[in-house]
Formats: structure tokens, C-alpha cells, sequence
């Protein structure tokens, strides 16, 4: 740069090899960084699989099956933490998927005007925000009080059916999902708005201009023709609620039994493993680490699913 | 032509073209409508109860020991968190420090260098990983590194921090990247600037702003996570020690939320709001500043 002030008659310097050199360095420089991001990935997986290794060789396939989880006599099982971790998702999502679609078509329409639409979306997107250990702290001291006596109502009256059978005592898989459910709701929303709204505007006018009212071009134009982008969102969000540790850990019960009602205690793999890690030692620290390659696996192959149905609607 | 024009149109009354309000199909919208609506006031619901209680449980608990004193035993009036907001920065800052040079780095790749199939399964793979449940990122970070120092620390914590930063720091970089006109870039190499000259010169001061707020976004989330601390900082009731080089168990915000919160003692559980009002108002802010931030675009 010097030598073009200092000589105006050089205008075009050819490039030293150096700079050359220092130029293809920066973008491999640049290109190890990012393959490395990818690598973590990598990584984490054969960390946890050696750690996890002495259990496997101990359990093999049986640890999914097995019932028991008892220290004392260095037995474990994850069949409770594993049908725990399923259930409290699915009736997350349960709740969560109606209403975020709701809240998709609703601020994917034209409702509201564009300004006060922004500050709806970006309300739904703080739900998201909110540390999950605070949604814990506010379930143990709001929302358990709060349902203890619908969860009453619901054992005295429909205890015969088998999801009633027990009283919520305190924390239980109910209160769990519900929070669950608040957690989830805006990567639904969120996502779910996005391929509605990438959905091209000719599909719309061709329906309107056919004679269909907005409800019927949305049920049975706009839906069906964003319903990749929709269950890719869906699995995104399976994918948070099978991982999410605190709110669940506080709001769960902890209790290592299998239990068909929703109001009873029970247990996820995330919060067994926040409940015994940091005490754990010899097979335990193994056995925790066999449950938490099984939740990786789970949630890596979610998450894998959810990211083609997502890029695939981004692409177009 | 003619002939159609010449017959009236028989069987095709005139107000069928009118909206009729009590039409099935107009009744069916206007209660989907309705239900929409509703599930819309059922997201904000329980934004609005959690905030609400956060922050008046939460600033009625607050005074400035908060900030100065140690955790108080239970059933002990008075004390504060000073030592869990200074664990909340050292290891925040730990995992900032680790987590921006390499997601600015990889997202300058993924936007200025990049195109094809490396770049389609590198995105993919910081996809998956931000999907990785932070407990599993507390337990790589025990293995790898509270299992090689042999204690629990502020570095194990900061780490596991670092990993579940990465992937929003590329992203938030990637797309400010992405906002920088093409002309810009074109214009610098056409005066001659090397790769590395348009790059850091010119593109990134461009893109500066947007990529401040992504990575203070990112940092607002890292001091809320609470289950990569559980066993990889642990919690403590005393100050972080320097002469340990913080190779200590080390308190934070969260996990001193999720501690207190558990316990019966009434002075305890006061103290987890108040840590919780903190959290709430840092996302908060950080949030709705990045929104007014992104909002305006440099170019």
C-alpha cells in the first residue's frame, strides 16, 4: 500500500508472493474453524460413547429393559427415566402443537396490523428466552399450587381411568409437561409461522380466486402445502423437550417408578443425570453416562430429521 | 359471444356473489378465527405470569447486599449472591472468549468462502449441535475436562458455556454477514484488497453492530444455563479464589436459582427470585435491545 503513495506512477502492483501466501492461509485459517465447529460434534459423541462403554459391556442392550436403579447394589436399569423422558414430550406436545399453530396461522394472516403483528412474534420468541430454571422456580410456586386442586377434582372423579389413578401430591409428570409445553411452544410458533409465511403468494390467490374463504384456503391450501416445514418444527421441538433439564428436574418428582398416571412422580433421563452426576462414582458415573449416549442418540436422531424437513423448506 | 350475453344466466342468482353472515362457511372462519385468536392470548399468558412474578417477587428481595455478600445459611436474615453474579461473569466471560473467535471465524468461512457441500453440512452440523441438550454438553464437558484437571471448576463450566454459545454465535454472524451487500465486497476487491483486506477491513466493520447483538444475545442465554453448571462447576458458598487460577468449584446465578428453590428455608427461596429477577432483566434487555438494533440496517 506504501509504494502506491510514495510512486504514483505504480498503479497496479502485482501481489508478492507472501501476501499471496498470507491470503490462502486466512481462508484455511478460516475453513479449519468451521470444520472444527462440525467436529464438536464428532467429539462429543465418542467422549460419551468411551465413558459409557464399561456399562455397556456390563448391561448391553438389557439397560433399556431393566427397571431397577439402585446404587447400593450397583444394578441399573433406564426403562422409567426412558418412558418418563417419551411421555412428558409427547404430552408437552400435546398441548403445544395446537396451540402453536394456532398462534402461526394467527400471525401468519393478515389479523392485525404489521407493527403490532412484530410485537406479538417477538412476545411469543421471549417465551423462549426465559431460562429454564426459572420456569422451574415459577412452577414450584405457582403453578403446582395451582393445579393441586384440579389434579384433586380430576382423581376424585375420573380416578377409575388409569391416567386419574393417583393424586398430585406435589410434583408429578402433569405440572412437568405443562411447563414443558410453555417451553416448546415458540420454536412451533416460530418455525411453523416461517413456512407459512415462505409459502408462495400465488397458492393463496388461486384459492381465494376459486371461491375459497380464508379458512378453506387455509385447512386445505396453505397447511398441506407447509406441512414439511410444520412437522420439522414439531420434531425441533421434541427434540428441546426430550433435552430440557432443569424445569423437568424441579417440577418431575424424581421418582424412579413407571406409573400410568399422568399425576403421579416421575423421572426423565435429563434429570436423572442432574440428580446423580455430581455424586456419582465407579459404575454409576457409567451407567449415567450409557443413559445420557441413549438421550444423545434420541435427540440426535430428532434433531437430524427435524433439520432436512426445516432446510427444506428454507431452500425453496 | 353474443348467444352467452343473450341468455340471462338462469340458475345463478345474482346475490349468491354477496357474503352471507350466516353461511356455514363464513360461521366455520369466523370461529377458526376465533380459536386462533384465543391460542394467540394462551402463548402471551404465561409470558406475562412468569414475568410478572419473577419481577415483583423478585425486586421486593433486592437491595444492594445482594450484590456484596455471601450466600446466607438457612434460616440467617440478610446476606446476598455477590460470589454467584461474579461466577456468572468469570465463567460467561470464559466461555465468550472461547466461543466468539471461533464462531466469527467459522461463520466468515460459511458466508464469504464457502459454497457447495462442505459449507450445506457444516451449517447442518451447527444446526444439530444448538438442538444438543445442555445437560449432554455438561456431561461432555465433566468428561473432557473436570475428569483431566481432576476438579470441578470454573473453567469446566465456562467450556461446556463455550459449546452451547458456538452455534448461535455462527449463526447470529453468518446472517450479519449475509446482510452485507455484495457490492461492498465487489468494490473492495476491485481496488485491489486481498481476500483477508476485504474481509476484515471492510466486510466485518459492516457488519459489526449486527454481530455484536448476536453474540450479546448468545451471552444473555449462556448466564441462564443452568444444567451444564450442575456438575461441571458445581456451586460454592464462598468467593471465587484467585490464587486457585480458578480451578475451584465456583458459584453461579443458576444454579444458586435451582439450589435455593429446592430448599424448605423461607430466606433461601427469596434469594432464588431475586437471582432469577437478575437472569429475567438481563435476557430481557438484551433482547429488546437487539431487536432495536437489528432493526436498523447499516447499509
Amino acid at each position: 500500500m506504501a509504494s502506491v503513495t510514495d510512486n504514483p506512477q505504480v498503479i497496479v502492483k502485482p501481489r508478492s508472493n507472501a501476501e499471496r501466501k498470507l491470503d490462502l492461509g486466512f481462508i484455511w485459517l478460516t475453513r479449519i474453524f468451521a470444520i472444527a465447529v462440525a467436529a464438536t460434534l464428532i467429539w462429543i459423541t465418542i467422549q460419551v460413547a468411551i465413558q459409557a462403554l464399561p456399562a455397556i459391556r456390563q448391561y448391553g442392550l438389557g439397560f433399556i429393559f431393566s427397571t431397577t436403579w439402585d446404587p447400593v447394589r450397583n444394578e441399573y436399569g433406564a426403562l422409567p427415566q426412558l418412558v418418563g423422558t417419551v411421555f412428558s414430550s409427547l404430552i408437552a406436545l400435546l398441548i403445544a402443537v395446537p396451540v402453536g399453530l394456532g398462534v402461526a396461522i394467527f400471525l401468519s394472516e393478515d389479523y392485525l396490523p404489521p407493527r403490532i403483528q412484530m410485537i406479538l412474534v417477538f412476545l411469543v420468541e421471549l417465551l423462549a428466552a426465559i431460562p429454564s430454571v426459572v420456569y422451574g422456580l415459577w412452577g414450584i410456586f405457582v403453578l403446582i399450587p395451582l393445579l393441586k386442586p384440579l389434579g384433586e377434582a380430576l382423581n376424585a372423579n375420573l380416578g377409575w381411568l388409569p391416567i386419574f389413578s393417583t393424586p398430585l401430591r406435589g410434583p408429578g409428570l402433569l405440572p412437568a409437561s405443562i411447563v414443558l409445553s410453555i417451553m416448546v411452544l415458540p420454536t412451533i410458533a416460530a418455525l411453523s409461522r416461517d413456512a407459512l409465511i415462505s409459502l408462495h403468494s400465488d397458492l393463496r390467490q388461486a384459492a381465494v380466486g376459486l371461491g375459497a374463504t380464508r379458512w378453506e384456503t387455509i385447512l386445505k391450501v396453505l397447511l398441506p402445502s407447509a406441512v414439511s416445514g410444520i412437522v420439522g418444527a414439531v420434531m425441533l421441538a421434541l427434540g428441546r423437550a426430550l433435552g430440557e433439564t432443569m424445569a423437568v428436574t424441579m417440577l418431575i418428582g424424581n421418582s424412579n417408578n413407571i406409573s400410568p398416571s399422568v399425576l403421579a412422580p416421575s423421572n426423565t433421563i435429563a434429570s436423572l443425570l442432574a440428580n446423580q452426576f455430581a455424586e456419582a462414582s465407579g459404575l454409576q458415573v457409567s451407567a449415567l453416562m450409557y443413559a445420557a449416549l441413549l438421550l444423545f442418540i434420541l435427540t440426535l436422531l430428532v434433531n437430524v430429521l427435524a433439520q432436512l424437513l426445516v432446510s427444506r423448506v428454507q431452500r425453496i | 359471444m353474443s348467444k352467452l350475453e343473450d341468455k340471462p344466466v338462469s340458475g345463478f342468482p345474482s346475490r349468491t356473489l354477496k357474503r352471507s353472515p350466516t353461511s356455514p362457511r363464513t360461521l366455520f372462519g369466523i370461529v377458526m378465527t376465533g380459536l386462533t385468536f384465543l391460542c394467540a392470548v394462551l402463548a402471551i399468558v404465561p409470558l406475562v405470569a412468569v414475568l410478572g412474578y419473577v419481577i415483583v417477587q423478585g425486586i421486593s428481595q433486592l437491595n444492594t447486599n445482594a450484590f456484596t455478600e455471601l450466600p446466607p445459611p438457612p434460616l440467617v436474615e440478610g446476606g446476598g449472591f455477590g460470589n454467584a453474579i461474579l461466577g456468572t461473569l468469570i465463567m460467561v466471560g470464559i466461555g465468550a472468549l472461547i466461543s466468539i473467535p471461533f464462531g466469527v471465524m467459522a461463520a466468515i468461512y460459511l458466508s464469504e468462502f464457502s459454497g457447495g457441500k462442505i459449507a450445506y453440512w457444516i451449517r447442518f452440523a451447527t444446526n444439530v449441535l444448538s438442538g444438543v441438550p445442555s445437560i449432554i454438553v455438561g456431561v461432555f464437558a465433566y468428561v473432557t475436562v473436570v475428569l483431566t484437571t481432576g476438579t470441578y471448576s470454573a473453567w469446566a463450566g465456562g467450556f461446556a458455556l463455550s459449546i452451547l454459545m458456538l452455534p448461535i454465535v455462527v449463526r447470529a454472524t453468518e446472517e450479519a454477514l449475509r446482510l452485507v451487500p455484495q457490492e461492498v465486497r465487489q468494490a473492495a476487491v476491485g481496488l485491489g484488497a486481498s481476500n483477508f483486506q476485504a474481509v476484515s477491513r471492510v466486510v466485518l466493520p459492516a457488519a459489526l453492530p449486527a454481530i455484536v447483538t448476536g453474540t450479546t444475545l448468545a451471552i444473555a442465554r449462556a448466564a441462564g444455563e443452568t444444567a451444564p453448571l450442575l456438575f461441571t462447576a458445581l456451586f460454592t458458598q464462598f468467593w471465587p479464589n484467585w490464587n486457585n487460577r480458578l480451578l475451584e468449584p465456583t458459584a453461579s446465578l443458576a444454579v444458586l436459582v435451582y439450589n435455593f428453590a429446592t430448599t424448605p428455608f423461607k430466606n433461601q427461596q427469596e434469594f432464588a427470585w431475586a437471582a432469577s429477577f437478575i437472569l429475567v432483566m438481563m435476557v430481557l434487555l438484551t433482547s429488546i435491545i437487539s431487536r432495536l438494533a437489528t432493526a436498523r440496517r447499516v447499509y
